[in-house]
């Protein structure tokens, strides 16, 4: 045997090793559990420092440096991680009158988060506003229900992005509350508010079907519930009257949840919503756990609230 | 020595393999973490945020003027010290503007009760409470209006039942609420006269339900925010001392 031939040969031998082991290895991870942690805010409302010692409400709560080393480390025990908001970065102190949300979008982006969704509030210093902070923010703004394609931001916002984490297929869309009535219509402009129900159903359809996500969470701007208002929509109507949503992460209402809510959806299959308040008080932290079809257990999702 | 088909063979076998296993959600766990003074903070964030947060603290702690009292939304009926003052406060400081640039005088003054943000506290005022007043963009407009309008802003006084600031404006009520007199500077208010509104622009678009100022004889966007006309008010007085009054009154006999 010639010494290139046997080269040749001995790297093909190397090379066939070393896929059946990434094969094997990386079918062996399949049977093996993976998780996926989900970690959100949502009304943060530029609370970039902690409340003070005195504050009558909320004393020594939130800040957003302690926040940096709890997300900090709990990437480090999962790298699996997502970090998404629900929207209302903006207004709330003087942070935002004096510097227009740069500040809050630049830390955003140091915190690593990966997407968020846009409040009713995002729109206080108009479209403009928004898009003028937005090459700051390092991160998706998502929203599948507001049509901006007659405003500045059209091409900024996509309606959903699929994650594709360690072979798990994440897909996470973007929902806000109807303007009309709730923000001056010379800030939204021409922005167009979309019925939710109906996007939703395309949305998750395309998740499900077309991009085949494993996990489907929707960044929710419409509001926990409305007990005066029972047929406006909120995230827990929505999660009744929609499917395929593991998750919805809500904001608007400020609701604190003394754990998340464990809901049905139209087909009788659980949904989880959850809102941890606002102000950068609370992280919400969802992990969830996959294995193989092999592993397939019979009672199905276990919920662990 | 034929190695290379077998590979090329075996290599799609291993592939398919691993993707005809799906990922299977078996179990969900959810927790709420409390953002507490017992965590670290990040040096790095508390370094970005520091020579913002000196700026705006100069900024915002600088003394303006001084507060009697402890002023609140909550203390009044159909009207409050803190809510006279800042209807007061904005014709003072418009209507000169307004005047400078229309010729006219504004008649009366129309806020919202919920747009008063917090209390001012006895002591010294500062940018901070202007800001703390006033934490949202909203700037003043002038609305021209025919006193059929104005009737119309009368009746939703009385059926609100809620200390709206007013300036300029008197409104008695009986004890069902109903307008025994309404007055603007003094005089009865007349059906075909233009009267000039000065308020926000949140309201003016319907804010808090208030449909009265459409359709109207003209509107003026001043280009003034309502806290900056809360600061340059502070910095032109001394102290402030608002009183409860008889602006929006109710005789219950």
């Amino acid at each position: 045997m010639k010494r290139r031939d046997f080269i040749q040969q001995a790297s093909l031998g190397t090379a066939l090793i070393s896929l059946g082991g990434i094969g094997l290895s990386s079918c062996t991870s399949n049977v093996k559990a993976k998780k996926i942690t989900i970690l959100h805010t949502n009304d943060v409302h530029s609370h970039i420092d902690p409340f003070g010692p005195k504050d009558g409400r909320n004393a020594n709560k939130g800040g957003v440096a302690r926040r940096a080393s709890l997300i900090e480390s709990i990437r480090k025990e999962n790298p699996n991680t997502l970090l998404l908001d629900a929207g209302d970065i903006f207004q709330g102190t003087p942070y935002f009158n004096y510097y227009g949300g740069e500040l809050e979008f630049k830390i955003m982006s140091m915190l690593k988060y990966d997407a968020a969704t846009i409040g009713n509030h995002d729109f206080d210093n108009g479209i403009d506003g928004l898009y003028a902070q937005l090459p700051h923010a390092k991160f998706n703004f998502l929203s599948a229900n507001y049509d901006f394609s007659n405003t500045v931001i059209n091409t900024h916002v996509k309606p959903y992005k699929v994650f594709n984490i360690d072979t798990i297929k994440i897909g996470v869309f973007g929902l806000g509350i109807e303007l009309e009535g709730l923000v001056d219509p010379r800030l939204y402009k021409e922005t167009k508010y979309l019925d939710p129900v109906e996007i939703t159903q395309d949305i998750t359809r395309a998740l499900k079907n077309d991009e085949q996500c494993d996990l489907i969470i929707c960044l929710s701007h419409l509001g926990y519930s409305y007990k005066s208002e029972s047929n406006k929509i909120s995230d827990l109507r929505l999660a009744e009257a929609t499917k395929d949503i593991d998750l919805i992460i809500g904001g608007h209402t400020h609701t604190f949840l003394p754990k998340p809510t464990i809901t049905k959806n139209i087909e009788g299959k659980n949904t989880l919503v959850n809102q941890v308040g606002c102000y950068g008080i609370n992280l919400g932290k969802i992990d969830f756990y996959f294995d193989s079809n092999h592993n397939k257990k019979a009672d199905g999702t276990s919920i662990i609230v | 020595m034929n190695l290379k088909p077998f590979i090329l063979v075996i290599l799609p076998i291993f592939l398919l393999n691993c993707i005809d296993q799906n990922n299977h959600l078996y179990k969900i766990e959810g927790h709420q973490i409390s953002i507490t003074d017992s965590l670290d903070s990040q040096n790095e964030i508390d370094a970005f945020v520091k020579p913002y947060r000196n700026h705006i603290t100069k900024d915002l702690d600088s003394v303006l003027a001084y507060a009697m009292n402890n002023y609140s939304k909550s203390n009044g009926e159909l009207n409050t010290a803190i809510g006279n003052f800042m209807a007061d406060a904005l014709y003072e400081q418009v209507n000169p503007i307004f005047k400078l640039r229309t010729g006219n005088d504004i008649d009366m003054v129309l806020l919202n009760h919920g747009g008063i943000r917090s209390i001012i506290s006895k002591g010294n005022i500062t940018t901070r409470t202007a800001f703390e007043l006033m934490p949202f963009e909203n700037s003043v407009v002038v609305v021209a209006l025919k006193g059929s309008q104005i009737e119309k802003l009368t009746s939703y006084l009385c059926e609100n039942k809620t200390a709206h600031p007013i300036s300029k404006l008197k409104l008695i009520v009986d004890k069902n609420f109903k307008a025994i007199s309404s007055t603007i500077k003094g005089v009865k208010i007349e059906s075909n006269k233009i009267y000039y509104v000065a308020t926000n622009d949140y309201l003016y678009n319907g804010g808090n339900k208030m449909t009265f100022f459409k359709p109207n004889e003209g509107i003026y966007d001043l280009d003034y925010k309502i806290r900056n006309v809360l600061v340059d008010y502070f910095k032109k007085v001394d102290t402030i001392d608002p009183v409860i009054d008889d602006r929006f009154i109710q005789i219950k006999q």
